[in-house]
Formats: structure tokens, sequence, C-alpha cells
């Protein structure tokens, strides 16, 4: 089975993330007032395929730990669809 | 004299100098390309600045993953020395060969200008030949070089003395702006528990001809010759 994988990586809550101050100025600036505590990370989307919906999620967790997240500065979340 | 490994990956592009800078000092210095799974006897590998792979995913991420990579671990295992500039700095941390982590500058601005940091550990084959405290003036260009790490790691770190150099405060002899990027104590570079794998942002590579401007950077390349020596006779 092919599973879709939609995977979030966010800098840590607590970690100066200079992006999202900067975003969120220019927000204020665009009279935005009422947002706040903008992060920015990165969204990436892939298939994988697996026996089950569980192998695709721990195959997925393998990977953000290894290579799409950073551990020492950044939090993921994992989304996952069959297809 | 020691052969010296300079790696190149697609995106390297202080290649050059560093060789050239390790050339300048007699060591036998050689390319090594990102594919390649030995290091020809190298002595001291460095891995240069510029953009691996093009900084894709995370500065250093990808490059990480070079074949090459797995040679640079086990020479570094074995007690060898490495040296990680910029760049370089980036993806041995990514590799673990050193801890924490190097993010976008605080300013949000790329940073390319000279900085005034201080020599804080000299026993190390990068840094033996410049005097404990020697203060230096050096050229950093980077957008992601913000250290950060735990708490306990950067604690452990102060206390085991791995902070190889550090951005000096601003005062009347120092008119740069300190700490450039915002790093964590005023982090430019630090060492692994062995002290053989070093990785500093500021480009000593950069001021190692007087043509330059700058010489305070040759230091980092003659104690390469300095170390050898030692640890061959």
């Amino acid at each position: 089975m092919t599973f879709r994988v939609h995977v979030r990586v966010l800098p840590r809550v607590g970690l100066l993330d200079p992006q999202g101050q900067a975003v969120e100025h220019a927000l204020t600036a665009l009279g935005f007032e009422e947002a706040g505590a903008v992060r920015i990370g990165r969204a990436i989307e892939l298939d994988v395929t697996a026996s089950s919906r569980d192998e695709a999620v721990a195959r997925a967790r393998q990977m953000c730990d290894k290579l799409l997240a950073n551990p020492v500065t950044e939090d993921y979340l994992l989304d996952v669809e069959s297809d | 004299m020691p052969r010296v490994a300079v790696v190149r990956f697609p995106g390297s592009n202080c290649d050059f100098d560093t060789l050239r800078a390790a050339e300048s000092v007699g060591a036998d210095a050689y390319f090594v390309w990102h594919r390649d799974t030995d290091l020809r006897g190298a002595d001291v590998v460095v891995l240069p600045g510029g953009f691996s792979y093009g900084d894709y995913l995370r500065s250093g991420a990808i490059a990480r993953f070079s074949p090459v990579m797995q040679a640079v671990q086990r020479h570094a295992a074995a007690g060898g020395p490495v040296l990680g500039i910029c760049n370089g700095f980036q993806i041995l941390c990514e590799a673990h060969l050193l801890p924490g982590a190097l993010m976008r500058n605080a300013g949000l601005t790329f940073v390319s200008k000279p900085v005034d940091v201080t020599v804080e550990q000299v026993d190390t084959a990068f840094t033996c030949d410049y005097e404990p405290e020697e203060r230096l003036r050096l050229p950093v260009a980077h957008g992601e070089g913000r250290f950060v790490a735990a708490p306990d790691t950067l604690r452990t770190l102060e206390a085991e003395g791995r902070v190889v150099l550090r951005y000096v405060a601003a005062t009347e002899r120092s008119p740069f702006q300190p700490n450039p990027n915002g790093s964590a104590n005023h982090i430019a570079g630090i060492c692994n528990t062995d002290g053989n794998v070093v990785g500093i942002m500021p480009h000593p590579e950069r001021a190692a001809d007087r043509l330059l401007g700058l010489t305070g950077g040759s230091g980092f390349f003659t104690s390469m010759i300095s170390s050898h020596q030692g640890s061959s006779t």
C-alpha cells in the first residue's frame, strides 16, 4: 500500500525564530494586529510504500529523526493518509 | 609535511582558498571529492566553506550523508584532526561529530565582515600555534551561524574548555559588532571531547595572506604543521 505522508517541521518552541518574528512584524504592519506567535518551518510531502499504516508511520518517523528534522533545533508533526 | 585533504562538495566555494592557505605553509594539500570513499592517506581533513548541496533542507544536512563522510567519520574516530570552516562546521554538527546546531542569524541578514575573536583553546591541532586568549580579526560570511545547543551541552562545552573561538565584545579596540549572529555564549567555534574535531564559523583561509589584508588566520594552517611534527616525532 502507498501512504501519503505530510511532515511539518517547525523550529522548537523557545528557540529564537527570526523569520517568524520578521513575518509577525510584517503582518502587524499590514494591520493584522490579531496575529501572534508566528513560527516558520517547512512542509514536506512524500509517498511511503508500506504494508500497514503503522509501518508507514514508523518509517516516516525514522526519516524525520535521521534527516528531515534536526533533533537539536526542530520538532515535527506527521500526518499519514492512505491512498 | 602533513597530507591535508580538502573535501569538496557540490556547492563548496572556499575550497581553493583553503587548499592555497594549506599549501602556503608547506602542507601537502589536495582535493577529495564528496563521492570519494578514500581520503588517500590524509593526516588532516578540512571541510571548507560554501553551500554544499545548495543548503537544501538545512545547511550541511545532505552533505552529511555523502560517501566521503563515512571516511571522515572513521578518520575522526581514530583521533585524526578534522577542521570544519563555516559550512564545514554546519556539516560537522549535522554529522554529530560536534554537538549543537547552527541556525539562522538572529539579525536575519547574511553577515559578511571582519569580526574579532579570542582563541580560548590552544590545545588542538588547529590552534596550537596561537597564544592562549590571543585575539584575531577574521572574516565571517554566513546566513546561518547562530550556534545553539541544549543548556546542559553549553555547560559541558564551557566546563571542558571546548569553546575554541569566541566573539569579542565591542570595545574601542574592537569596533565591530560583537557576536554577529546571536550565538549562544558568543561562541564562534568549538571542539569535540578529544579536541581533534574543530568547527569554526570565521574563515581563517581568507585571512592567511598579506595580500588579503588580514593574516591572523594563518595560525590555523601553521598549527596543522606544528601538531603533525609534534605527533610524528
